[in-house]
């Protein structure tokens, strides 16, 4: 019988914060599924998400004390382990830019990707989530992704983050985040569509409305 | 309305924000409701988000969570003494 098992994410973390090592563990035991499939989302590899786990754990211990309840713990912690990895995306990036890279301003200028293959889907989203080989599918579909597309889709529209806190976090103008989120939903839209559309209530968007 | 004025705003009529004046949600609708090809866009991108939050995460592995666990209870006991 272990009553730390009872009690809230909340309860634990002011339990923890004096020193309990085992209400600190139970806490972690809950939300390191969830860290690291935050984690894994953005970093889109194994080892680094399992470092940003790490990373977000041991932050923990020094930041127990800074929590103020104004979110969940939960939410507390993805934000945490979301700043980790996106700090960890960054400098890999850094790493891997040239110094003569000035179109990054300009890449979100162009057309709109349009929608070209619409189809309704053969089956619903909670159907298709439950089936193994849709898991990669919509990796897959996430992989091609930019990673500036994948983090502002990954944050706006997975973890509910604000226009603001998303543009913060990423370094970017709102009204980037805004058409960058418009740009990642058409792309995962046209990627996915191909592969669950159903071909026989396919339509063409080349009509004239007046 | 256009195709693609509806495609600039499709992320404030699929999020229901409230940028939305009533009179464009309503210009919104009536553009969709003679647009098929718009509807399934809309309806695909609806169904887009839902899939990915549907998404059961990857479990850990053993080996790290054992790996993690030492790291935290060490630097938990530089924090807190021996204590845990």
């Amino acid at each position: 019988m272990n009553l730390l098992e009872q009690q809230s994410d909340e309860r634990l973390i002011a339990v923890a914060v004096l020193g309990d090592y085992e209400a600190f563990q139970e806490l972690i035991s809950r939300i390191q599924d969830r860290v690291f499939a935050t984690a894994l989302r953005i970093t889109r590899n194994r080892a680094d998400a399992e470092d940003v786990t790490q990373q977000t754990s041991l932050s923990l211990i020094e930041n127990l004390a800074s929590f103020r309840g104004e979110s969940s713990a939960a939410a507390w912690i993805l934000r945490i382990a979301t700043n980790h990895a996106l700090k960890l995306l960054r400098k890999r990036k850094d790493l891997a830019t040239v110094s003569c890279d000035v179109s990054s301003a300009d890449e979100h200028d162009g057309p709109l990707p349009h929608p070209h293959y619409i189809a309704q889907w053969k089956e619903t989203p909670e159907l298709l989530a439950q089936r193994a080989d849709v898991r990669q599918q919509i990796d897959a579909a996430l992989d091609q992704l930019e990673d500036s597309y994948r983090s502002v889709f990954f944050l706006r529209d997975l973890e509910d983050w604000s226009v603001r806190d998303t543009a913060e976090a990423l370094g970017i103008s709102e009204s980037n985040v805004k058409i960058s989120l418009l740009r990642a939903r058409l792309m995962l839209r046209e990627r996915l569509t191909k592969v669950f559309g159903d071909e026989t209530t396919r339509v063409f968007p080349d009509h004239q409305h007046e | 309305m256009t195709c693609d004025e509806l495609l600039k705003a499709l992320n404030d009529y699929v999020d229901g924000t409230l940028d939305l004046t009533q009179a464009e949600c309503a210009q919104y609708a009536a553009h969709l409701a003679g647009c098929n090809p718009c509807q399934i866009v809309v309806d695909n991108i609806r169904g887009t988000i839902q899939l990915f939050r549907a998404g059961q995460p990857f479990p850990l592995l053993i080996e790290f969570q054992d790996r993690m666990q030492a790291a935290l209870r060490q630097r938990w006991q530089e924090k807190f003494g021996v204590r845990g």
